[in-house]
């Protein structure tokens, strides 16, 4: 094995493209468990740590562009007012210790299906800014998750950032797990309201192959709403909402929790997440 | 390979690393520091905890390569000579160490804790700690030492 430690991006993007088999590392929350246990031994470790293009973020009037390095603690203390539903979705991943070191960018690279991350960034329309020598594009979220820990990355691409929309209006996320630190998701669920298209985005985290949207679940609720009116929600909408939520899921029965157990949990926490956003809208 | 960083105020050398070693069996193997627990190699149980440039990690994760150039503070390096860091002497005051092996990671954690926010709540201090795993029940006592910490530290600033 060798450890490849680029200093800038032009020279990780070279060194991805000589070696496309070098698995990048930066917060080692995941590669390095993969490591010790002997589950994984790449040709290469490629270390981004040391690139500096990737360690901040930057706002337009649009999106906040997340730099691949940016921790899940600095998402929090630093962007948690623009980014509620990312910020609530990162104090969820671990501990102080994980958060100190995880990335939104190794959570999309791990693209694991209980990620905390993706649910949010679904339900946002955010999208992964990837990059090799030949160029630049940027992957929608829901489409890059394409299995069961894999994405739609091409071998000699890296994650250089993941943009964010600003979206106006409240967001939730939930996880269903055995205590309030230190999980992997039984079953996860983010909402966001994009209050000026009058739309509700999803994300359906642990609990099919991939993180996916509840399409089906946002066309309903985003057309069953009083957005005008502001009144509460009516009589049965948020039920039907939760729903469609589980019909959209499919989860298996693992060590963390059954199918029959996800579904039902998915449509409680869609259905509180609704009434949550819709309360601090009714607020705001 | 040949890696350089600096460990608790000093520049050390480790020679012979593999590629994929973590700074925690740099630390406890090769730099005999075994201050740092290995326990669970995942990031569960906290018992590495060190500081990677001011910042608390589990050094289990850390890539023993990703350390070069970085500083690196461990349990052994909060003591000044025979004089135990406040927090250390807490724990001890507390009665909050009973087999010791979660000690280490806790008291690093701990210091971090209070360096950032001296007047801590219960759950503050509940959320802080919770990815230190501490299997002989002393979680009470553990509390009770921190707060003793936090007061001590409160009253020095």
């Amino acid at each position: 094995m060798d450890f490849l430690r680029p200093q800038t991006w032009p020279e990780a993007l070279a060194r991805k493209a000589e070696r496309p088999a070098a698995v990048p590392i930066a917060g080692g929350t995941d590669v390095m468990v993969e490591v010790n246990f002997d589950r994984r031994r790449p040709e290469a470790l490629l270390d981004l740590t040391r690139i500096p293009e990737l360690t901040g973020w930057e706002r337009d009037e649009r999106a906040i562009r997340i730099g691949a390095n940016v921790t899940y603690t600095r998402v929090i203390e630093e962007l948690g007012a623009e980014l509620p539903g990312l910020a609530m979705a990162s104090r969820t991943v671990g501990s102080p210790q994980i958060r100190n070191r995880g990335t939104i960018a190794g959570n999309l690279g791990a693209a694991s299906p209980a990620g905390d991350a993706h649910p949010i960034l679904l339900a946002l329309g955010a999208s992964v800014e990837a990059e090799s020598v030949r160029g630049t594009r940027l992957i929608p979220a829901v489409e890059f998750y394409v299995g069961v820990k894999r994405h739609s990355l091409a071998p000699d691409e890296l994650i250089r950032a993941v943009h964010v929309p600003l979206s106006p209006g409240p967001q939730q996320f939930s996880k269903i797990g055995t205590r309030n630190a230190m999980v992997i998701a039984v079953c996860s669920f983010a909402l966001a309201l994009d209050v000026p298209a009058r739309r509700v985005g999803t994300g359906i985290g642990s609990a099919a192959p991939t993180p996916r949207r509840a399409v089906a679940a946002e066309d309903y609720v985003s057309g069953a709403l009083p957005w005008e009116s502001r009144d509460p929600i009516p009589d049965g909408v948020g039920a039907r909402f939760g729903e469609l939520v589980a019909q959209t899921a499919s989860p298996i029965d693992d060590v963390r929790g059954s199918a029959a157990y996800r579904r039902h949990a998915l449509a409680v926490l869609a259905r509180r997440n609704l009434a949550w956003a819709w309360k601090e809208y009714q607020c705001a | 390979m040949r890696l350089k960083m600096t460990v608790n105020g000093e520049s050390r050398d480790a020679d012979g690393v593999w590629p994929g070693e973590s700074l925690l069996y740099v630390l406890r193997e090769r730099l005999g520091l075994p201050g740092s627990k290995n326990a669970c190699e995942q990031g569960e149980c906290g018992s590495c905890t060190v500081y990677l440039d001011g910042v608390a990690v589990c050094a289990c994760l850390v890539a023993a390569g990703q350390a070069v150039d970085r500083e690196v503070i461990t349990v052994e390096g909060l003591a000044d000579g025979d004089r135990l860091d406040p927090v250390q002497e807490c724990f001890v005051q507390a009665g909050a160490v009973q087999c010791g092996f979660c000690t280490p990671g806790l008291i690093v954690a701990t210091h971090d804790l209070i360096a950032r926010n001296p007047s801590p709540s219960d759950e503050e201090i509940r959320e802080a700690l919770a990815g230190n795993l501490c299997r002989c029940t002393g979680y009470e006592k553990i509390l009770d030492a921190v707060r003793a910490a936090a007061r001590r530290k409160a009253a020095q600033t």
